[in-house]
């Protein structure tokens, strides 16, 4: 079987970008979108393509499923060892990535050729869609973890640029600045732990990297007593790389870039900030995991409870906000947070490694449901022209295309039976509920918020109060609805999907059977959170009013972000800018740059007071060049004659 | 070898004249009075080499090249530094060469 045809999937956005990119101006709007969405749409079949001939035909041998390196090539070569190259490897993971962001990616190039209709730079949106495309295809598929971090931090520039599309407004540039440095000091850490891991192992290569019984020799290989604060070399290693996925992921306490990166178009929220990008941190430890599971147990731990404490802290936050957009970007980071615990109450073994699959379960689903909720969303900004909640209620009459579409993935991700998000939520919690009970106490008490705070955003954007609008909502055009009921027929029958059969952390399928006995209580707890929600804000009433009063100073708290941002603010401004940067500045000023200043100073004032000499005078450099000639003579007459 | 002329003589004339050359161009104001006496000068050298290449070395060749070489040089100076004195009288209209120090720094 040959498979480099995978190739095309990345070259193809690649080609568009440079195609519209280039061409900019010169090209007609209509024609770039739909060059630009019939290349992802090409990406997406090929990607279906691999996918069936990859899990159906011949992934499968000796009752696993095999990596497949597609295709490889040497980029760049230092030594004999210590190579980097660029290449497409295929395995369950990256086959299910592939679908996943082909298929929102393509969503979201249908409804942008609607959402951003008429909109200044149209051109130059579809070509960083693309640029997007190409860079997280190219990350999925990486063999190796510089392959990786090249398309990493592709992805970072891509959503950088897409974040700041509107940059006549500040807040946007401010936004896109803060989600670029955010990450890139995550990145810091990425790359020194992979520096590490690699110094260690002596390869990039994920084939090599992952395989058992090359990690039980990798433990070993740490040179003996290295442990740093109590941890070994190779946790520490897998820490910072897990760092670098906590920045792209926002994990606590790297979450923060997140909110602001909803100044960009709804369609890049979407696709980048919801179901794709934000998810290469999940991706990236899955990637790894045989590494994380077997030789260094503690980074998984780190894993756990990060993504334990960022889902809890983010589902609280987001029953505060009135952004639309904001609370589906808390929703995001919770959700996310939901996955990376899965993958920390994950083991690699046989028998135990629900937690994997079903992280890539939820991630799978997530995509598809939040993916819509944000196109839904953009659909009701498009209609509004706000963001805020308060400016929105009773659309339900308006817009029903949208609210019937909004409310499958609202429902889907409140975990109603029977849609995606119940089924892979119910994986997580009892991989959570057999490995680590403080954590699947977390995660029931964010499933109830969870299902709050999504049906308060429902009920009090499709009924709640009868806002009267300057002009009359409408339902959005053809091209932004289609794409909805698509991802709605996704975010209902993706939960179909028997993913024990096909993605686990070994390769082997293994046999998972429903339990009834967490999905009954974790259920009626969601409807728990789905009640107090519409009891509150069904209809117009004054007790969310009552009740934050109630709690004024925790509610306040809250609404801040637990004033998260401040603290960076206040360690950036006050700390690293006022006392350190200061201090450098004064060396900077006072010592370098004086000792420069005294040569120039030295010089000019040597300059100055000799410059008298030259007075322009042709004839008088003249009698001194005809008497230093006579003097010179006179000397060499006396000495030699 | 000329009859009736020694070599002496002829040295004496050429310093004359070049000692006349350093004269005027110390001296003289006027940048083409400066241009002729450089003029004097390199003449006088060049009838220094035809002179010692006449007297002493009377089969060498190597003093009448560097003559017709000086003249050349000479020729193509004098072009440079007529068109510059052209400028600068266009630009001070003047060719007093003690006007003319604006570049001194």
């Amino acid at each position: 079987m040959d498979w480099t045809y995978t190739l095309a999937i990345i070259l193809l956005p690649l080609a568009t970008f440079l195609t519209i990119g280039l061409l900019d101006k010169s090209m007609p709007n209509k024609l770039a979108g739909v060059l630009g969405t019939a290349s992802i749409g090409t990406a997406f079949l090929l990607s279906c393509y691999t996918a069936y001939q990859y899990f159906f035909v011949h992934g499968m041998v000796d009752g696993a499923y095999q990596k497949i390196v597609a295709f490889n090539m040497e980029w760049l070569r230092f030594t004999d060892t210590l190579h980097i190259d660029l290449g497409v490897i295929l395995d369950p993971i990256s086959v299910m990535m592939l679908m996943v962001v082909t298929t929102v990616s393509l969503m979201v190039h249908i409804y942008s050729n609607g959402y951003m209709h008429g909109e200044r730079g149209f051109n130059k949106f579809f070509s960083f869609l693309s640029l997007f495309s190409f860079s997280m295809l190219g990350l999925v598929v990486a063999t190796n973890l510089f392959q990786m971090y090249i398309f990493w931090e592709l992805v970072g520039v891509s959503s950088f640029l897409l974040i700041g599309y509107y940059y006549e407004k500040p807040s946007a540039v401010a936004a896109s600045k803060k989600a670029f440095i955010t990450t890139r000091f995550a990145d810091l850490g990425f790359l020194i732990g992979i520096l590490l891991l690699s110094w260690y192992t002596g390869t990039f290569d994920f084939t090599e990297l992952t395989q058992t019984t090359a990690i039980g020799g990798l433990a070993m290989a740490m040179p003996m007593g290295t442990s740093f604060l109590g941890l070994s070399i190779v946790s520490w290693a897998l820490i910072l790389i897990f760092m670098g996925g906590a920045g792209k992921s926002a994990m606590f306490p790297l979450h923060i870039w997140l909110p602001d990166a909803m100044e960009g178009p709804t369609p890049v929220s979407a696709l980048i900030h919801a179901a794709t990008m934000v998810v290469a941190g999940v991706y990236l430890v899955a990637r790894l995991f045989p590494i994380y599971a077997i030789a260094a147990p503690d980074a998984l731990t780190v894993v756990m409870w990060v993504g334990a404490i960022s889902s809890l802290f983010a589902a609280i936050i987001a029953c505060t906000q009135y952004d639309i957009k904001r609370v589906l970007a808390f929703s995001t980071m919770s959700q996310i947070g939901y996955m990376m615990l899965a993958l920390g109450v994950s083991q690699y073994s046989e028998g135990s490694n629900l937690g994997f699959t079903a992280s890539m379960f939820h991630l799978t689903t997530h995509a598809m449901f939040k993916a819509l909720l944000f196109l839904g969303a953009g659909s009701i900004i498009h209609a509004v022209h706000s963001n805020s909640m308060l400016d929105m209620g009773g659309l339900r009459k308006y817009m029903p295309i949208t609210f019937v579409t909004f409310g499958i993935a609202w429902l889907a991700i409140c975990g109603f039976p029977g849609l995606s998000g119940f089924f892979s939520k119910d994986e997580i919690l009892v991989a959570a509920m057999q490995h680590n009970t403080p954590v699947f106490i977390i995660a029931v008490i964010v499933a109830g918020l969870t299902a709050f705070y999504m049906s308060r955003l429902f009920f009090s954007v499709f009924f709640g109060k009868n806002t009267h609008y300057h002009h009359t909502p409408h339902e959005s055009p053809k091209t932004m609805t289609i794409p909805l009921m698509i991802l709605a027929f996704f975010a209902v029958f993706a939960g179909y999907i028997p993913f024990n059969e096909f993605v686990t952390s070994t390769g082997e399928p293994f046999h998972s059977h429903f339990h009834w006995n967490v999905a009954i209580p974790v259920t009626l707890i969601a409807f728990i959170g789905m009640g107090i929600a519409f009891v509150l804000y069904y209809k117009e009433s004054e007790i969310p009013t009552k009740v934050t009063k109630a709690l004024s100073w925790v509610y306040t708290t809250i609404f801040h972000k637990f004033y998260i941002d401040e603290i960076y603010l206040f360690v950036t401004k006050k700390i690293l800018f006022g006392i350190v940067a200061r201090f450098i500045a004064w060396f900077d000023r006072h010592v370098i740059d004086a000792t420069m200043n005294g040569f120039a100073i030295v010089t000019n004032y040597v300059s100055v007071s000799i410059k008298g000499l030259q007075s322009g005078q042709i004839q008088k450099y003249g009698l001194i060049f005809l008497s230093g000639a006579i003097f010179f003579a006179l000397v060499f007459i006396y000495l030699f004659v | 070898m000329i009859q009736g002329i020694e070599l002496q003589h002829i040295l004496i004339i050429t310093t004359l004249m070049f000692f006349v050359g350093v004269y005027g161009f110390l001296v003289r104001r006027n940048l083409i009075t400066i241009l002729m006496a450089s003029e004097l000068i390199l003449n006088s050298v060049g009838i220094n080499f035809v002179v010692f290449n006449k007297y002493l070395y009377p089969t060498a060749m190597q003093g009448y090249m560097f003559t017709i070489f000086i003249i050349a040089i000479a020729a193509a100076e004098a072009a440079v530094a007529i068109a510059i004195i052209i400028n600068v009288y266009r630009r001070y209209k003047t060719i007093n060469v003690e006007n003319v120090s604006e570049m001194k720094y």
